[in-house]
């Protein structure tokens, strides 16, 4: 399968991209004597010629549908998210994690995901908060308790990858449920499955256990690593999470980075309230006091809690003292952009590009790159509905996963529509 | 979201992307005349420019009412030298300078009074980043980019979602925002931009020597910023203000949907119409369309 070839060679391409930097200078027929098959960067048209395939149009094709199915669900149902999340991550360490399908193992490339998971978990939802459970010989463990510090998790994670033993996946919700409940009820809670094994040891009645997950408005999604399984669908369709099952490595990365940003959670799960937040100020240069977090005296660079006065070392954190929760504004800014969303960019049909009415911008409004292929043919390009400015793919992406604001748009005080 | 790319550039050549204030109703109440302010600027980009033959200085325009690009050094009709003069000094910055601001002018319309008077700081910071990020796609060789914003307008609160977006975009690049603000007040935004991206911000005392300022700190490679002695962010504000009162408070009660900030205990959220304490029902449905305007 052209798809599957192409996806293995990335797959295992992270040592491949030195090779083929070195070799880039390399004959044609020399390149044959290396790894490269190139009958596989061949496509047919509809008139059966072969051509090149487009890498760049390819992936921004596939950019675009999930951009398109992720704004649809989130118009479908009511358009709030879930801002602050109780996560349980629920790693699976019987004997199936330590099967070699996945380069080297499997639980290894689970751990290296999760990592980058959690940073990147605590990046979009600063005041969210984390734990971790395993399930080993059948048994379901807490590794660390719900915390907001992204370090401790990690560091807790990366000493305990023994695997043996089945597992169990009605334990882990058992357990889960008993901790979730314990939450206050303004907060939206979650547990993501890490799932290695084909099978699962209950003691009872898992039928029961999914009942009690609905019942405690608990989101449950799953993550194959093997192949799917009835019974994690049946979980996931109960509890209104997502289940996948991984293909290999980049897909599996790209599974677990789809659970970062807050899903569009349905507003009777959590109910709204206030919650009461502290913004602490700098402590001033020079001065000293006891840290309450390491317990010894510190100088400088910290935070005064504005109720208790004692000192902490980072934001965002629960004062130890007084139980409050700091934060600095930051931090709540860091999740307005999924508040306040910028439409998709639609495309341009290649039609009306060649329309002389229709008055084509030269350059990407965004980076100022030419928009005309060599030979003055108009590539491809998107349009923004609001300020009608056109952009070119790579900002198209950059726009919409890392800058979430329209240049166009931000850059006229009187929109075109109007609006202000 | 594409990561970071890999740092292989050489170590001090740098890519300044500038951000000029060319609010009219700023400058026409500044001590400094905006024609001395050109003059002290295109002699630090010159300056810029000889440091190192590989540096690219990019300049765009902020204005009250549009944002565009006034010069890029990289860019071919740049690279001669007319008669031996330096190339930031032709003719062509200059002349693209007022055509921008004579379309700006053209694009006013009336606006009512007591509004604060702030240019579009926030369309000029998301082009700048919209061109760093395609610097960054151009190959393993290319100058460490920075941005440089020289603001002189107040901050206008309606873009400060927009601002932090940027900020946040621009410290997972790790592209530092330098600020250098000759306005009146304190400039909350650029000093959390520049203490949050790792870049230096500076309010100048004597505007007359604005040349020497901008050439003794903000005139570095990034990589030599570390043997240097640059002005410290010394008491940024991270306190918050309040949604009704917009006074800074520090303690609030923050809204669990929309993370809006109060200062005193409500019933209902004014932004997105949630009861709190209690779950959600269907009467809230009916401020559903309250809750899809506030979209900046």
């Amino acid at each position: 399968m052209n798809n599957g070839g192409a996806r293995r060679m990335n797959g295992g391409g992270e040592e491949d991209d030195d090779e083929d930097y070195v070799n880039g200078d390399l004959d044609a027929w020399e390149r044959t004597y290396t790894d490269e098959r190139s009958w596989e960067s061949l496509q047919e048209d509809e008139s059966g010629l072969l051509r090149p395939i487009d890498n760049k149009a390819l992936y921004h094709s596939q950019y675009r549908r999930r951009l398109r199915s992720l704004s649809s669900t989130a118009t479908a149902a009511r358009i709030q998210k879930g801002l602050i999340r109780y996560l349980y991550l629920v790693i699976d360490l019987s004997r199936a994690a330590s099967e070699t399908d996945f380069r080297p193992s499997r639980i290894v490339v689970i751990a290296k995901h999760v990592e980058a998971f959690i940073r990147e978990f605590f990046d979009q939802n600063p005041l969210s908060q984390v734990g971790l459970l395993t399930i080993k010989d059948g048994v379901a463990q807490c590794l660390t308790d719900l915390g907001g510090s992204p370090e401790s998790h990690i560091k807790a994670l990366m000493n305990k990858l023994e695997c043996s033993g089945d597992s169990s996946l009605q334990n882990a919700l058992d357990l889960v449920d008993g901790y979730l409940n314990q939450i206050p009820s303004y907060g939206h809670r979650e547990v993501l499955i890490l799932y290695a094994a084909l099978s699962t040891c209950d003691p009872g009645d898992i039928m029961e256990t999914i009942q009690k997950c609905k019942k405690s408005k608990i989101r449950c999604s799953v993550i194959g690593l093997a192949a799917e399984m009835f019974i994690c669908k049946h979980l996931c369709q109960e509890t209104g999470g997502t289940y996948s099952v991984a293909l290999d490595e980049s897909h599996f990365k790209e599974l677990i980075l789809e659970h970062a940003p807050p899903p569009p959670a349905i507003a009777e799960f959590a109910t709204a309230n206030l919650i009461k937040m502290g913004f602490p100020q700098r402590a001033a240069e020079g001065s000293i006091s006891i840290c309450s977090c390491h317990k010894e005296a510190k100088v400088g660079a910290g935070y005064t809690c504005p109720r208790c006065k004692a000192r902490v070392c980072e934001l965002p954190t629960e004062c130890r003292i007084c139980g409050l929760t700091l934060v600095s504004s930051p931090h709540l800014a860091r999740s307005y952009h999924h508040l306040f969303p910028i439409a998709p960019f639609d495309e341009v049909p290649p039609f009306s590009l060649n329309d002389p009415n229709h008055k084509l911008q030269r350059n990407c409004f965004g980076c100022q790159q030419s928009l005309l292929n060599p030979g003055n043919k108009p590539g491809l390009l998107v349009v923004c509905p609001k300020c009608k400015g056109y952009f070119c793919l790579d900002c198209d992406i950059y726009i919409h996963e890392s800058l979430h604001n329209c240049p166009g748009c931000d850059s006229f005080r009187h929109s075109k529509a109007d609006k202000e | 979201m594409a990561s970071a790319p890999s740092k292989l550039y050489a170590d001090d050549v740098s890519l300044v992307v500038v951000l000029v204030d060319t609010n009219p109703f700023f400058w026409s109440a500044s001590s400094l005349s905006f024609s001395q302010f050109l003059s002290h600027v295109l002699a630090f980009l010159n300056a810029i420019l000889t440091l190192n033959q590989l540096n690219q200085v990019v300049v765009i325009a902020t204005g009250y009412n549009s944002c565009n690009y006034i010069f890029d050094s990289s860019s071919d009709l740049n690279q001669s030298f007319e008669n031996g003069r330096m190339p930031v000094m032709c003719s062509s910055l200059l002349q693209k300078l007022e055509e921008f601001l004579i379309k700006d002018e053209q694009l006013s319309k009336e606006v009512p009074e007591g509004r604060i008077k702030s240019s579009l700081l926030s369309g000029s910071l998301s082009m700048a980043l919209c061109y760093i990020q395609r610097v960054f796609r151009s190959g393993a060789l290319h100058p460490h980019p920075r941005i440089l914003c020289l603001q002189g307008s107040p901050d206008g609160p309606e873009q400060y979602v927009a601002i932090m977006n940027a900020i946040f975009s621009a410290q997972r690049s790790m592209v530092p925002i330098d600020s250098c603000y000759m306005g009146a007040q304190n400039s909350a935004f650029l000093q959390q931009a520049s203490y949050i991206t790792g870049g230096v911000h500076h309010k100048p005392q004597h505007l007359d020597g604005l040349f020497q300022y901008l050439m003794t700190i903000f005139a570095t490679d990034l990589h030599s910023r570390s043997f240097l002695h640059l002005p410290k962010p010394v008491g940024v504000d991270f306190r918050a203000s309040c949604f009704c009162h917009k006074n800074t408070i520090d303690m609030g009660y923050i809204c669990s949907v929309c993370l809006s900030i109060f200062c005193k205990h409500h019933k209902k959220c004014s932004t997105c119409g949630s009861v709190f304490g209690q779950a959600q029902s269907e009467a809230a449905s009916t401020s559903d369309k309250k809750r899809k305007t506030p979209e900046t």
